[in-house]
């Protein structure tokens, strides 16, 4: 017999049974305590002028419907070592999606749309992934291969990633510890997704080909602070090359995240590093729930391989339960079905993460699987706005549903209902073994995930028969080892030795201007921390609000510490400066002077206006309080001082006047 | 002995006896580099012997040089399966019979994961396992005629291959289809063309641009569309079955006397010159785009005509070619040449005593023409008629390769010139037509405003 569920209660016990707390709760002991462990896989653009495999130019990006030509494919699953199908992957190869390339002639060849094997490797994108490569301390290969790894979702036209390993074994120093680094490689990007609604999906080939580094670490981020820490280091680390792109989307967190008893989860292309302590946090947590909901179902379900799911098509009188919203898909020939979930009562409404149940899990996986668009299913444990309530007791008896069973009913074209049956079935079966492996995408800066596929299986890579080995001879290595630029770790150290503010590192280290800053602090005269702030706070706050006229290279700063320093300037005036520099990057510094209204004055000529301004404040204020005098005056005169005499000076002399 | 250390010479191979290791051990080596952890793989025959292939954990392979190394060290042995799986092709009473010959090309394949080789598919229950849908539309049978790769199909092969479809058709089979690789498709399709005659069947050439051992592969749709064609198609000549546009849409027929292998890459590499392909094919349909074909028959009679004379050369005409290349092929012994002149037919003046030589030789030499598409006129300038004068005879719009393979099969028929001239001039299916339609030249150059739009909407 059916019975009804307060789910929302359902919610709320199930949440507390997991033990979740907001991210801001967590503490190491807690981690520790789930057993978490995170790596992280940094993808990061290298800046070339052309592609890796193909002369076509790198980082022109096309919009909207700016394309040349479409171009349709559709990826088989190959084999695999023992001869089978990886079984999702041939459910997804039967809904069959179709996959088309918008391809724009600036940007691609025939070489993008595999029409064409591979043209030699691009050896400056090498070089730069050797320079990464020994940054990272890897020991670095004899003989580069390039290896095939093997993607069916499409966003690659071949099917595969063009990668080869570059360095392996090597590490990052961490505040607290050191990070193990599995391996560098150089890789082609992928594809851009456009959209991906039912069975279409629609990529752009821009950004297919350019050259990446993949750094892999090992797992030993054991909190999700140390995650973002180390997130930050190999992005500091690659960004002091000087040679890597920068923008949206030129770098990319894959994080993988396990608790202890689950399973390793990917979470796919996190493009803000600010977003991996939620998004690692609430995933150690939904792992916890999916292995509560398989203790759960272990104790009631005694024989796996007898459960299965039981399911009924709706008929046209059922389908008046169906509410108006959902009408124009019964119009459509939608088939609805009523499916029975055994011993699922109270696991449909379990809490994964925060706004997630586990049907969540079934309802992602319907849309990526079976192409089925969401909303795309109702059960019983929800007020579902779309299917009559009270309905749900029906379907019970119907399909004679015992005390712990739940219900769920699907919609969708009926030749992918097939598919959406067997999605169903199948995650509800991996429900008994846990967490299931498998890729998800962050939707959101809270740290929600969805799913976005099955991991593929481990035999998914094979040499690139199309490509010769590449030898990388000790002269090359030593070459550029020689330009190396100095350690992230070094360079804190080095910042701190100077008193420089710790909050500007960060931008310091993202615009890589620690070779200015060294330049400057040892060959002009200006204290470190000015320099420090003039570029971590003055020139970072610029950047957030002025947009220069042309392309701003950093070097100019130099330029004008320089002129300021030579013509015997007080410092102050560089930060007068630096706004109209930034501006108007090509503009000279006389230039900038006018603009800024200054004049050269002699500290003689500043004090002799000292009397006159001493009569003007008895003349105006009635009270006679020194200090607000000296407020008054230095106020005055503070604007013609700048640049011309210190502010310290400036005190001393009028100080020295009311004397 | 030599099997232990597959591929591996000179320096690399000493190393390997020096620490006692082998292909497929798992090792671990500490280099100059830094240490390295994995399973030594088979190198290439053509790489360098100065570096060890390693596949690691992670699956990738990386070579690791020998003068780097400095120790090596056996922890386990990890030899690569090469077996395929089988799963049983499902036989059903009203689906056609479709008999599919190998000759070496892989159309389906799998691929071992260690080593990156392609372990060929060919066995029903094998292509079964790689295209399940084949089921859905023929039962297969399999014969491996040979294993040659498509460069070095040749007289030979096209002889067994036609005998071996004869018998096929003999026993009532109801298509056929031949696995090929693609660069010499076209040789062999139209030597079956002529070896084959009045058959009952479609016979249906197929093979694929892009390995079988990747998801993106047209290896699959080509085999399909081949099997559709060969099981529901009325049209019973042999074809060439590939993809239509690049992208996964439609198959082409192509008539095997009129097509051409024309991209060295592009999946839509043939294409039917000077004429429209036969029919578009997809999964489940076959749409003729023209009417002049052979008709499918419920009879088993077909004429094999298994002959071929070897000493027939195509002689590709470039300005400044010198009498002397004539001239060796008369000393050689060479029964025919035939020449892809320039333009409407032509070469230079001072071949002209060299072509008198050949002729007295008793040498058939036939012109066609290098434009490829376009009929030879030798009328139009004098050259020409000098040429004929000479006995150049001129064979209409018969592509080069088309007219030395029927210059073959004609002088594996006969020696007297006059015959030869008959069967040559005399079209067995199209190799020479009587006039070019106006579409059937179409080479569309892009930049132009209507053809940017056409291949916006369209898939080339």
């Amino acid at each position: 017999m059916y019975k009804k569920l307060n789910h929302d209660e359902n919610k709320k016990k199930t949440r507390k049974r997991i033990g979740y707390v907001p991210l801001k709760e967590g503490t190491p002991k807690l981690y520790k305590g789930l057993g978490f462990k995170c790596g992280l896989e940094v993808h990061q653009q290298l800046k070339t002028e052309k592609k890796l495999f193909c002369r076509c130019p790198a980082g022109k990006y096309q919009e909207g419907e700016d394309y040349d030509a479409e171009i349709v494919r559709h990826m088989r699953p190959t084999l695999s070592e023992l001869g089978e199908y990886d079984g999702t992957a041939l459910m997804e190869f039967k809904t069959k999606k179709n996959i088309t390339y918008r391809i724009k002639n600036e940007t691609a060849c025939t070489y993008e749309v595999d029409d064409t094997p591979p043209f030699p490797l691009n050896e400056e994108a090498l070089d730069i992934s050797i320079k990464i490569a020994q940054l990272l301390k890897t020991s670095i290969v004899g003989e580069l291969h390039i290896t095939r790894k093997q993607y069916l979702d499409g966003s690659i036209p071949t099917g595969f990633q063009r990668t080869a390993i570059v360095g392996i074994e090597g590490k990052i120093p961490l505040k607290g510890k050191d990070i193990g680094i599995i391996q560098l490689s150089i890789e082609e990007d992928s594809c851009r997704e456009v959209s991906d609604i039912k069975h279409n999906r629609i990529y752009t080939t821009d950004r297919l080909g350019m050259p990446l580094i993949e750094a892999v670490t090992y797992p030993h981020m054991i909190t999700p602070s140390e995650a973002e820490e180390a997130a930050h280091y190999i992005r500091f680390l690659t960004r002091s090359t000087g040679n890597v792109r920068t923008g949206i989307g030129a770098a990319r967190e894959d994080v993988n995240v396990s608790i202890t008893g689950g399973t390793r989860v990917e979470i796919k292309g996190v493009s803000h590093i600010k977003w991996i302590p939620a998004l690692t946090h609430n995933e150690a947590f939904r792992q916890k729930a999916l292995l509560e909901i398989k203790n759960i179902l272990k104790e009631r379900i005694k024989n796996i391989e007898e459960w299965d799911i039981a399911n009924i098509v709706l008929n046209s009188k059922e389908l008046k339960n169906v509410k108006n919203s959902l009408q124009d898909k019964i119009e459509s020939g939608y088939r609805f079905m009523g499916v029975k979930l055994p011993g699922f009562r109270e696991i449909l409404s379990f809490f994964t993460q925060p706004g997630k149940v586990f049907a969540s899990e079934l309802s992602e996986r319907l849309k990526v699987i079976a192409c089925l668009e969401s909303p795309n299913i109702a059960h019983s444990e929800e007020d579902s706005p779309l299917i009559d309530k009270e309905y749900f007791d029906i379907l019970g008896e119907k399909l004679d549903c015992g005390d712990n069973d739940a219900l769920a009913i699907i919609w969708g074209p009926q030749e992918d209902i097939e598919t959406a049956l067997e999605t169903i079935r199948e995650r509800c079966l991996l429900a008994f073994r846990g967490v299931p492996n498998e890729t998800r995408k962050s939707v959101n800066k809270d740290g929600i995930t969805i799913f976005e596929r099955v991991l593929p299986g481990p035999d998914r890579m094979y040499p690139d028969t199309d490509s010769a080995p590449i030898a990388i001879k000790d002269e090359k290595i030593n070459r550029i080892g020689k330009n190396l630029p100095s350690e992230i770790s070094f360079r804190e150290k080095k910042m701190r030795s100077w008193n420089i503010p710790e909050d500007t590192f960060t931008y310091i280290h993202i615009r890589n201007l620690f070779p200015l800053l060294e330049r400057s602090i040892k060959d002009l005269n200006y204290p470190p921390t000015f320099i420090g702030t003039l570029l971590g706070h003055q020139l970072k706050n610029l950047e957030g609000k002025i947009t220069p006229s042309s392309e701003f290279d950093f070097n100019k700063i130099y330029g004008l510490l320089e002129f300021c320093e030579k013509e015997g300037y007080e410092k102050l005036l560089v930060k007068q400066m630096l706004p109209v520099l930034y501006q108007y990057p090509n503009m000279d510094p006389e230039s900038i002077l006018t603009t800024i209204d200054f004049k050269k004055k002699e500290k003689e000529e500043i004090i002799s206006l000292f009397p006159l301004l001493n009569k003007k404040f008895a003349e105006i204020s009635q009270r006679q309080n020194k200090n607000g005098k000296k407020l008054w005056i230095m106020g005055r005169l503070q604007p013609i001082a700048t640049g011309n005499i210190s502010l310290k000076d400036l005190s001393e002399i009028v100080e020295g006047g009311l004397k | 002995m030599s099997d232990l250390f597959k591929g591996y010479k000179g320096d690399a191979l000493n190393l390997l006896k020096k620490f006692n290791v082998r292909v497929w051990s798992d090792v671990e080596i500490k280099s100059s580099r830094g240490d390295f952890r994995g399973i030594i793989l088979p190198r290439s025959e053509n790489d360098d012997d100065k570096h060890l292939v390693l596949k690691l954990a992670t699956g990738y392979n990386v070579g690791i040089e020998t003068g780097t190394i400095n120790n090596i060290e056996e922890k386990g042995f990890k030899e690569a399966n090469y077996k395929i799986p089988e799963k049983e092709f499902p036989f059903s009473p009203e689906k056609p019979n479709i008999k599919l010959f190998g000759t070496g090309g892989t159309i389906a394949s799998r691929l071992d994961y260690r080593t990156g080789a392609v372990i060929p598919a060919f066995s029903p229950g094998e292509l079964y396992g790689a295209v399940p849908e084949l089921a859905d539309i023929c039962n297969l049978s399999t014969e491996k005629l040979f294993a040659v790769f498509s460069e070095n199909m040749g007289p030979e092969q096209y002889k067994i291959l036609a005998r071996s479809i004869g018998e096929e058709i003999k026993k009532g089979v109801h298509g056929i289809i031949v696995g090929h690789g693609t660069d010499t498709m076209h040789h062999t399709a139209s030597a079956l063309s002529f070896m084959v005659q009045n058959s009952p069947v479609p016979i249906v050439m197929v093979g694929s641009q892009r390995s079988s051992d990747r998801p993106s592969s047209d290896a699959a749709l080509n085999l399909i569309h081949s099997a559709t064609a060969a099981s529901v198609s009325d049209i019973a000549e042999v074809m060439v079955c590939m993809f239509g546009p690049t992208s996964d849409e439609y198959g082409l027929l192509h008539r095997g006397t009129r097509v051409r292998k024309m991209h060295s890459s592009y999946r839509s590499t043939f294409r039917t010159i000077g004429d429209i392909p036969l029919a578009m094919v997809t999964r489940d349909k076959i749409t003729p785009l023209r009417d002049d074909y052979s008709k499918r028959r419920s009879d088993k009679n077909v004429n094999i005509l298994p002959y071929f004379e070897e000493k027939v050369a195509l002689l590709y005409y470039y300005p400044n070619m010198q009498p002397d290349m004539i001239d060796t092929l008369i000393e050689k012994g060479y029964k025919g040449i035939v020449i892809a002149g320039t333009g409407l037919g032509h070469v230079n003046k001072p071949l002209y005593p060299a072509l008198e030589r050949a002729k007295k030789a008793g040498i058939a030499i036939y012109m066609t023409v290098q434009t490829l598409w376009g009929f030879v006129h030798m009328f139009v300038y004098d050259t020409g008629r000098d040429m004929m004068k000479k006995g150049v005879i001129p064979t209409e719009n018969m592509l080069p390769e088309v007219a030395y393979i029927k210059l073959g099969w004609a002088l594996g028929q006969t020696d007297d010139p006059e015959k030869v001239r008959d069967i040559m001039l005399t079209p067995v299916n199209g190799e020479t037509t009587e006039g070019e339609p106006y579409n059937g030249y179409l080479v569309y150059q892009g930049g132009i405003p209507e053809v940017e739009e056409f291949i916006r909407k369209f898939h080339k």
